[in-house]
């Protein structure tokens, strides 16, 4: 099973996804993890079930069709198809501070060390990094920066406040 | 100037650290090429034709002395004794060793300076007018706005993986200085009919491949949501921008492909939703930063030094610097100097080590210890006293430094092309150089008048060659290399892009070409005063085209 770093531990991945939704009943046991267009086609019929639900974003997809439904959702997952690719960083962000959604936002695709920081400031905080990375090393990269200029979704006071004297 | 705060220097040293490691992990293979790649851009650090090349961030162009002579320093110790500044007012080196940057990098954080952001697809070193603070024309001095720019763009998390690099500058007069119509966000401190200060904002400019001017998204907008509306630009860039195609993705095509209205109408509503959130700048904060750039200083002087005049009527040749190099300064008995890194010996822009070990000495001496690079290659001493004129200038003609040619035709930008970078597809140094040694006659040369020549070793377009009044492109057709010559472009509030005239001409005969139009120029201006440009707009460009292919 698939692993996730998540507060600074790895746990087994219980999520599953699914891409093409039948039926109700077709649909696997447990959570379960769909696309973005069979969330908004079928929710009424999801959130019969009796698991955690969530939403896949591909990275093109604007998260604002998700404001009425984040209190039904418990997971995001968000694509990073290359480390080059920063779009659903600006996603994370939105999720997080416009839309206000406080359950697991998860990074998927080419997630490595040098990128996660940035993920992890934007609001990501499950990651679902590379299978041939030592993810736990990974996770060293969120120390590289003690402060932050900018007021970002990972809760730090940014300098500006702190030299204010707010902290 | 700005100074570092504990928060500061924790930032650049972290950085390095970060960086160090980064370099470990390539050295011992953990990190391939090409996830290495978009690392060391992110530092500065290029694989050019020979070595690696490195570019140190000079932010908005201001240089305290001590950090001139560490940049002397590192060309002595780490390069081959000189350095290359850019036309973004950066420095680059052109032989340091991969592993010895984290050393370089540390260095330069000892005296507040670094790399961060100075290549890669993010936000890059903010650009400013090199006559801030000083200019007759000032409306008020973009310096503090370009610090809070650098500091809200530095790591920015959000864009620090863009499509495509992002260039942002800020000018501060009535006449525009620092080539805002081709950046990717142009900031204009303008005033409104209120009286209040605060921005034009100017969207989609760059040159490259598909030049571009800036078009006004906004034009008015009050200082305090300078960030707010910043972050909107980039953030609806960051998820609609190209990314399909690498000569596609500048936020230009995606304001051509939309149109600014469209863009206009995103950003403002992304905008509303954060305006007066944690980005709004209080007064208290605007000040704090303002209180960084007050001015030196000054001594009350006479507004015309009269020992000054007396130097001039007798010492031709400095009066003929004096004609050419110093610039009107705001307060009485001061002047502003030009120090032309154009000297027809070195490449443009390129100084050395014991030069700058120089200029730093006479910045502590004639000019409260600053230094400035323009967007032109250029130095500047924005302070001089009037009396103090005669002995910098001796003391700049010691050095080399002396040639009388700012703003003229030997005053060329160009970028290093063939000779180290390896896009390149022609060699420009070389251009370069011929054209200044064939218009070294000064008489010549003033003859023709304010004229801005640009040359470029491939479309990148890095010298600006559109938007210089007469642009060089240099091209391969079939393995030859060839000198496209464009006409009538500028980069100032009267911005446009240059026309290609035609066929390229060969290495040996494109300083002819360009004195074929000059030719026409001369023949054909209704007096000394009209400009090149002017004659130019007036022709358009068929006299130059009959006479350069007719
Ligand atoms: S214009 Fe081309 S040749 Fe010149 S520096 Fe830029 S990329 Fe290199």
């Amino acid at each position: 099973m698939d692993k996730i770093l998540k507060d600074g531990v790895l746990i087994d991945n219980e999520w599953t996804d699914v891409t093409g939704y039948e039926a109700l009943s077709s649909l696997p046991s447990g959570d379960i993890v769909v696309p973005l267009d069979q969330w908004l086609e079928h929710r009424a019929d999801l959130v019969k079930r009796n698991s955690r639900l969530g939403v896949r974003l591909r990275n093109d997809e604007d998260p604002a069709r998700l404001a009425d439904d984040l209190g039904r959702i418990a997971l995001v997952v968000l694509e990073f198809p290359s480390f080059g690719d920063g779009r659903a960083l600006s996603q994370a962000n939105l999720l997080r501070r416009r839309l206000g959604f406080e359950g697991e936002i998860r990074a998927t695709g080419d997630v490595q060390r040098d990128q996660m920081n940035d993920m992890r400031r934007c609001g990501v905080d499950a990651f679902a990094v590379r299978p041939d990375r030592d993810a736990l090393a990974a996770a060293e990269a969120f120390d590289d920066f003690t402060y932050s200029y900018q007021p970002t979704a990972d809760g730090r006071l940014p300098i500006s406040r702190i030299r204010r004297g707010d902290a | 100037m700005y100074q570092y705060d504990r928060f500061d220097h924790q930032m650049v040293r972290e950085r390095v650290a970060q960086f160090r490691g980064q370099v470990a992990r390539r050295l011992n293979g953990e990190l391939t090429e090409d996830e290495f790649k978009p690392l060391r851009l992110r530092n500065g650090v290029y694989l050019q034709l020979h070595a690696y090349m490195l570019r140190v961030a000079i932010p908005y162009g201001l240089l305290a002395s001590r950090q001139l002579r560490k940049l002397a320093h590192i060309a002595r110790r780490y390069d081959k004794g000189y350095g290359h500044f850019s036309t973004r007012q950066n420095i680059q080196y052109n032989w340091p060793r991969l592993d010895e940057v984290p050393d370089i990098l540390a260095e330069l954080a000892e005296v507040e300076m670094h790399t961060i952001q100075t290549s890669g697809n993010c936000i890059r070193n903010t650009t400013a007018d090199h006559l801030a603070g000083v200019a007759v024309d000032e409306i008020e001095d973009p310096r503090p706005y370009c610090e809070l720019v650098r500091q809200w763009s530095t790591f920015h998390p959000e864009f620090n993986w863009l499509p495509r690099k992002f260039k942002i500058a800020i000018s501060g007069g009535a006449q525009d200085r620092a080539a805002l119509a081709y950046h990717d966000i142009g900031l204009r401190l303008v005033k409104n009919d209120a009286g209040e200060i605060g921005f034009e904002v100017m969207v989609g400019g760059g040159l490259g491949r598909t030049p571009m001017i800036a078009k006004t998204i906004r034009e008015f907008l009050p200082k305090q949501h300078l960030l707010s509306y910043l972050e909107a630009i980039l953030r609806v860039y960051n998820m609609l921008g190209r990314r399909d195609n690498i000569f596609k993705a500048r936020i230009k095509i995606l304001v051509h492909e939309h149109g600014i209205e469209k863009i206009r109408e995103l950003v403002e509503a992304d905008w509303e939703a954060t305006r007066d959130g944690a980005l709004a700048l209080r007064d208290e904060d605007i000040a704090g930063f303002k209180a960084f750039f007050a001015p030196p200083p000054y001594e009350t002087l006479p507004a015309n030094d009269s020992g000054l005049a007396q130097q001039l009527e007798s010492d031709p040749a400095f009066a003929r610097w004096h004609g050419n190099a110093v610039i009107a300064h705001r307060v009485p008995g001061y002047a502003a100097v030009d120090i032309s890194l154009k000297t027809g010996v070195q490449a443009p822009g390129d100084v050395t080590d014991d030069q700058m070990d120089a200029i730093a000495d006479l910045a502590d001496r004639y000019s409260f210890g600053q230094i400035r690079v323009n967007h032109r290659q250029n130095l500047l001493f924005a302070d001089v006293r009037q009396s103090d004129l005669h002995a910098l200038w001796q003391a700049l003609v010691d050095l080399d430094l002396a040639t009388p040619n700012n703003g003229k035709l030997t005053d060329i930008i160009s970028c290093p092309g063939m000779d180290f970078c390896s896009l390149a597809t022609a060699r420009s140094i070389p251009v370069a150089l011929d054209l200044q040694r064939r218009f070294e006659d000064l008489d010549h040369l003033y003859d023709l008048g304010d004229l801005t020549l640009n040359i470029s070793g491939c479309i990148n377009a890095c010298a600006h060659h559109h938007a210089g009044n007469i642009g060089i492109l240099g091209v391969n057709k079939k393995g030859e290399e060839l000198y496209q010559l464009l006409l009538g472009g500028s980069s100032r509030n009267d911005a446009s892009i240059g026309a290609i005239t035609g066929p390229g001409f060969a290495p040996d005969a494109i300083v002819g070409a360009v004195e074929d139009v000059l030719a026409v120029y001369l023949e054909r201006r209704e007096g000394p005063e009209e400009t090149f440009l002017e004659v130019y707009r007036r022709l358009g460009d068929q006299p130059f085209k009959e006479r350069l292919y007719g």
